[in-house]
């Protein structure tokens, strides 16, 4: 008998996993064993932290693509489809373009995170993102001929992918328009929805007065109810009313539809045990990066440690022995503090973050890390 | 559990999110009800306490009443 493992999606963590499970169960594969399918709906793999820099006119988004088929070792069945419909209890998932479902052993599911600007009445008019490809292009567009006026970074919902990047935004934006002479002409607000900067208190605290001391004004407490986009005015269920002349929004975020109609979350997240990372409504089930729900940022950098922990307790599945590896709720993550700084957190469950002081060499690290990334898809780093 | 007699409209289950978590998901379902309706926030997390008070006296909404359980708090808002 064959153990089929299929993955859905072929993102960071659907990516890293599938390359992870050749390295490990490869002879397993050879001899016919084991059968490993990734499943993604688009040729390309997607490298979505390229596009904060693409509004600044710093990169391009063909930089943050490549074609799978290169990136995913030949001993995986690589295929370009849909998912449209995932049956727990008889094991079987459906594609969008073939005739019959397909029967797994182990199911992945790493779909990621999906916008929903249209949640906010008048925000997919009104506002920008970077959030996508086509909105990090539309804003490089208006960004690049603003030269006065109120520039607003509001941050709709969370969870949203990347906590530091609407952070980011708003000192890059800063740092970039002093640069060029403008920032005396151009003011800066950030919302967030709750009563700090950030979720996490810790990052709060340190940002706050960063944020002070550049002049870029704060308000919290704002959740975007709707946006006009004819009066250029965003107004909140707290009640305030904010005009803007140019907005960027960090928009609503939601996972794939056929999650929650499998009966594994709401809103397209997977309830998982945040160790295991196995589906609490399911057998065999895993999630793994945005889709699962641990409550650890949704990075890239979660999705490729939790890669790896589901990597070797599939393999321990495979060969009938009990899985022991467990997710810590490890994350790393580099913050840009202007366009040649940025600081540094690593945090888990049991310890929180505790950002470093600002540096050149800390850029650097960041932008090369872009540029290795490559060699993270492979799995060789 | 002490005995009340509110009807929430909606439940929302945050029991074993961290902060901001629950906060976020009475908000997310705040702004999907009606005006009038009631929501029952389940938390095990203690800042809840003041993030759900807070966030509702800033936002004109009604914090009915909270209820300490076993091992977590309910929260009743009712949306204004
Ligand atoms: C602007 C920006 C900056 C960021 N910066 C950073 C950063 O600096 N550091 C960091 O760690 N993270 C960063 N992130 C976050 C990071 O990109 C995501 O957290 C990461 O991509 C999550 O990986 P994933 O595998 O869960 O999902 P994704 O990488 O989104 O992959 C999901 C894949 O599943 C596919 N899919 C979905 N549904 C189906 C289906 N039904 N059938 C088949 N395929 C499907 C999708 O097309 C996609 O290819 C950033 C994100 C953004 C938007």
């Amino acid at each position: 008998m064959t153990d089929h493992i299929v993955i859905v999606g072929g993102g960071t963590g659907g990516t890293v996993l599938a390359n992870d499970l050749a390295d490990r169960l490869g002879a397993d594969i050879d001899a016919g064993d084991v059968q490993v399918t990734l499943v993604n709906d688009d040729p390309d793999h997607v490298y979505k932290p390229v596009w904060l820099y693409v509004p600044f006119d710093q990169r391009e988004p063909a930089d943050g693509r490549r074609r799978l088929d290169e990136l995913v070792d030949d001993r995986i069945d690589l295929r370009i489809d849909r998912v449209t419909d995932i049956d727990t209890d008889a094991q079987r998932i459906r594609y969008r373009d073939a005739a019959r479902s397909v029967e797994y052993d182990y199911l992945v599911l790493a779909t990621g995170s999906t916008l929903a600007p249209e949640e906010i009445p008048g925000l997919p008019e009104g506002g920008h993102d970077y959030y996508s490809e086509s909105g990090a292009e539309r804003l490089r567009e208006a960004l690049l001929s603003f030269t006065e006026g109120h520039l607003v970074l509001s941050v709709v919902g969370t969870p949203h992918m990347c906590p530091a990047a609407p952070l980011e935004f708003v000192f890059m934006a800063d740092d970039w328009l002093r640069e060029r002479g403008l920032r005396e002409a151009i003011d800066i607000t950030y919302t967030y929805p709750i009563q700090r900067v950030h979720g996490n208190p810790h990052i709060a605290e340190w940002a706050r007065p960063l944020m002070d001391e550049r002049d870029i004004a704060v308000e919290t407490f704002f959740n975007a109810e709707s946006v006009d986009p004819d009066g250029q005015t965003m107004t909140s269920m707290e009640g305030t009313d904010i005009e803007y002349d140019l907005l960027v929004a960090i928009p609503p975020h939601r996972g794939v539809d056929l999650i929650a109609e499998a009966g594994l979350g709401d809103d397209g997240w997977v309830d998982v045990d945040k160790h295991t990372l196995e589906a609490t409504a399911a057998e065999n089930v895993y999630a793994l990066g945005d889709t699962a729900d641990t409550g650890v940022p949704n990075a890239g950098s979660v999705a490729h440690y939790q890669a790896g922990v589901v990597g070797q307790r599939l393999a321990s599945h495979v060969r009938g022995r009990p899985p022991t590896a467990i997710y810590d709720g490890k994350t790393l993550c580099f913050i840009e503090t202007g366009m040649d700084a940025a600081s540094f957190v690593e945090f888990d469950y049991e310890k929180p973050p505790s950002p470093v002081p600002p540096s050149r060499t800390l850029h650097w690290s960041k932008l090369a890390y872009n540029e290795s990334y490559w060699l993270t898809a492979r799995g060789l780093l | 559990m002490t005995d009340i007699d509110i009807e929430p409209t909606e439940t929302v289950d945050a029991r074993g999110a961290a902060c901001p978590g629950p906060l976020m998901d009475l908000i997310g379902k705040i702004r999907g009800v009606e005006s009038g309706a009631v929501v029952e926030l389940l938390s095990d997390n203690e800042q809840s306490l003041t993030d759900v008070s807070e966030w509702t006296e800033e936002s004109g909404n009604d914090l009915l009443e909270v209820v300490e359980a076993d091992d977590h708090y309910a929260f009743y808002v009712e949306k204004a």
